[in-house]
């Protein structure tokens, strides 16, 4: 077993039975579900938004060579750097040049999952950079060394008591449990780092082919401030997050806030198409859009999962998930966690590593009911099941399931097991969920079903 | 009409009272059942594994034997996904993809077959309990199954259905994945059993035999009172 499988097996054990984290999330997500429903229903046919928008990231990922050319040129008209990485390695370069070259000490940073991705914090915090988050939730993970929990709500684990512990000892402020106490303590700390900051390092919503524009969704304004106030602003976005038109917005914007968080739209929804113009009062003076590749194009090449392309990020597979709820975010180990993190993973960071997310899980597909860009989630998951062992099986299991075979097309074989089964049944009470017992992944915590008296073959035939 | 049975290895084994319980139920109905003794397995576990090629040598000799059948029900959703909505993908581009196809095309979950495809709910069985319905994950969003078994249930005299908080969530069975991931399949029957308990219902009812054996497997060990039962069992019962 590998260890990245053991660390996981072992981290979903404790999480899974831990009860208090189980109604914490279960009373977070409740609220979040009875928000989503009430939006959703405000939608004419949520149905029917949900097809167009798969049609439009479709249609966006079918021609993305030609949107994204269209992307750039329209962007480096208005005197925006835009630069091209293949990967991790080479955004997190292009991004410390661009610092180096400015002469920077601080870094602002609103919410970007493909940051993480690419490890940029790290990267910028070993250069000797001072980088602050100033999305709240990130903000507050960061105080406590630590990954987002979710790729929306990325301090969701935590109760107020714990951020009031955590202000009090990292920033020295009182105790309070007052949720928008708590707020004004983590915005007075941050809107000094606005200030000082020379370099503002936004992620991306969306990227408007037509207009070549930047969309930037939020609640809290903070990507606005981290856009607006450091002279150099640089925007980090993977290729996939391509939008044909402006006007797919109108669909994006609320169906995102919709599914990610219940809310009919964020309250802060700006564009971004260059640098501050001649006679304009604000803006970065430099703009520098980075677009990130990573293996997307290999993604993209799958005829099978490319669908997996269309992930606009709202996390909602995330929310509907009873895999993701009981093992929670920081078990998967990855950047993208949930459904969509199972699926995508193993493309990103390879099959034989990651594989074992997609073999966790029951496969009920509520995740991909509810995905609003209808990415077939949880069939991929088995697609990325087979993918696997047909690489690299695991002998013992393909010997299993041989046998299997065999034994489920013979009749005489078949009964041979079910005899076998009756003479052991009686045995089994001696080692039941003990370490000598062969079901013992079973009955640890449930009980086996018996084999009938009569099974239904046996009383088919008394019948005849 | 000629129905043919599917009855799953584990529906075989562990609860014939499930198969028997439809056979009386369709010809209860008029219909002539008939049952391939040697058709065992749809192949599911190997599929669900990873193990296409080992699945198709299964599913081929389904695919053989219930050839000529005029209709098949199966006694599981979950199995019936993979007859109806597997099948194709298996044999996708293969020589076999006419007749998964046209197999799929003639496959019925239970209680799909009885209100979509007959048209009846009304059986005449009478059971006075209160219960609570599981929605089997396959059956719900494979199959789209929601609404028949509790169009039937809704025609059982002297019983009262109590819905529970998230019906709809997965009791954490999943196949191989209850034995390769345990603890996290045991925390999501959990969930469930609670929501069912919540309700003060008697019984769990579900349309699919394999949820219900980790349930009652979670309930039997926990020493708690709510007992499982599957739809056909309540539908036979006068």
């Amino acid at each position: 077993m590998s260890e990245i499988l053991k660390l996981f097996k072992a981290q979903a054990s404790k999480v899974a039975g831990d009860l208090r984290h189980r109604s914490l999330i279960q009373t977070a997500l409740g609220k979040y579900e009875t928000q989503r429903d009430r939006r959703k229903a405000a939608f004419q046919s949520w149905e029917e938004a949900r097809q167009v928008a798969a049609e439009t990231k479709w249609e966006a990922m079918r021609s993305l060579d030609e949107h994204l050319v269209s992307f750039v040129n329209k962007l480096e008209a208005r005197g925006t750097r835009v630069h091209w990485a293949s990967n991790g390695v080479q955004a997190r370069d292009i991004i410390l040049g661009v610092i180096r070259a400015k002469k920077a000490r601080c870094v602002i940073k609103s919410k970007a999952m493909t940051a993480e991705e690419i490890h940029l914090n790290e990267a910028m915090e070993k250069e000797g950079y001072e980088v602050v988050e100033s999305d709240l939730g990130e903000f507050i993970v960061q105080l406590r060394k630590e990954a987002p929990y979710h790729i929306v709500f990325p301090a969701m684990h935590l109760t107020r008591d714990e951020i009031s512990d955590l202000f009090h000892r990292e920033l020295g402020s009182a105790q309070t449990s007052d949720p928008e106490e708590l707020t004004m303590i983590a915005r007075r700390a941050l809107r000094k780092k606005y200030i000082a900051a020379d370099i503002g390092i936004t992620g991306a919503n969306f990227a408007i082919a037509e207009t070549g524009m930047i969309s930037i969704t939020e609640n809290e304004g903070n990507a606005r401030l981290t856009a607006a106030l450091p002279k150099t602003m640089i925007t980090l976005l993977g290729i996939e997050k391509v939008l044909p038109r402006m006007a797919d917005l109108a669909l994006f914007l609320p169906m995102l806030a919709t599914a990610g968080a219940g809310q009919p739209i964020t309250c802060y929804n700006s564009l971004y198409g260059g640098p501050r113009r001649p006679g304009e009062p604000d803006g970065p003076e430099e703009y520098h859009v980075v677009l990130l590749d990573n293996r997307r194009t290999e993604l993209l090449a799958d005829a099978e999962q490319r669908d997996a392309l269309h992930c606009i990020r709202c996390g909602a597979c995330l929310n509907v998930c009873p895999i993701y709820r009981n093992v929670g975010g920081h078990t998967y180990g990855t950047t993208y966690s949930g459904p969509i993190g199972s699926v995508i993973t193993p493309h990103l960071r390879g099959l034989q590593d990651w594989k074992h997310l997609s073999a966790a899980s029951s496969l009920c597909g509520a995740c991909t009911e509810t995905c609003p860009v209808k990415i077939n989630l949880h069939h991929h998951l088995l697609h990325n099941r087979r993918n696997a062992a047909a690489q690299n099986p695991n002998w013992i299991e393909k010997t299993a399931f041989r046998v299997f075979g065999t034994v489920m097309n013979s009749l005489a074989l078949y009964r041979v097991v079910r005899a076998a089964a009756r003479c052991l049944q009686p045995l089994h009470g001696l080692v039941k969920g003990g370490p000598f017992d062969p079901a013992r992944a079973w009955t640890k915590t449930r009980e086996l079903a018996p084999v009938a008296p009569k099974t239904f073959r046996e009383q088919w035939k008394e019948r005849a | 009409m000629k129905v043919t049975l599917f009855i799953p290895c584990f529906v075989d084994l562990c609860f014939p009272r499930v198969g028997m319980s439809m056979v009386t139920i369709l010809e209860r109905l008029g219909h002539q059942v008939t049952f391939h003794e040697d058709v065992i397995c749809c192949g599911q576990p190997a599929f669900n594994s990873g193990f296409w090629e080992e699945t198709r040598v299964v599913a081929r000799k389904v695919l053989q034997r219930l050839e000529s059948s005029e209709a098949v029900v199966i006694a599981s959703g979950s199995c019936g996904a993979m007859m109806k909505v597997f099948y194709p993908e298996i044999f996708d581009h293969a020589p076999e993809a006419p007749a998964a196809r046209a197999l799929a095309a003639k496959c019925f979950e239970f209680s799909e077959f009885l209100v979509n495809r007959l048209g009846v709910t009304d059986l005449g069985a009478r059971f006075p309990a209160k219960v609570t319905f599981h929605d089997g994950c396959h059956g719900l969003r494979e199959l789209g199954a929601k609404k028949p078994a509790r169009a039937l249930l809704s025609r059982v005299k002297d019983l009262t259905l109590v819905e529970m908080k998230d019906a709809e969530t997965c009791c954490g069975f999943g196949g191989t994945f209850a034995a390769k991931f345990p603890m996290i399949s045991t925390a999501m029957g959990e969930v469930k059993c609670l929501s069912a308990e919540e309700t003060g219902a008697d019984y769990i009812v579900s349309n699919d035999s394999s949820c219900l054996m980790h349930v009652q497997g979670l309930l039997d060990r926990q020493g708690k009172k709510v007992k499982t039962i599957h739809l056909a069992e309540i539908l036979a019962s006068a």
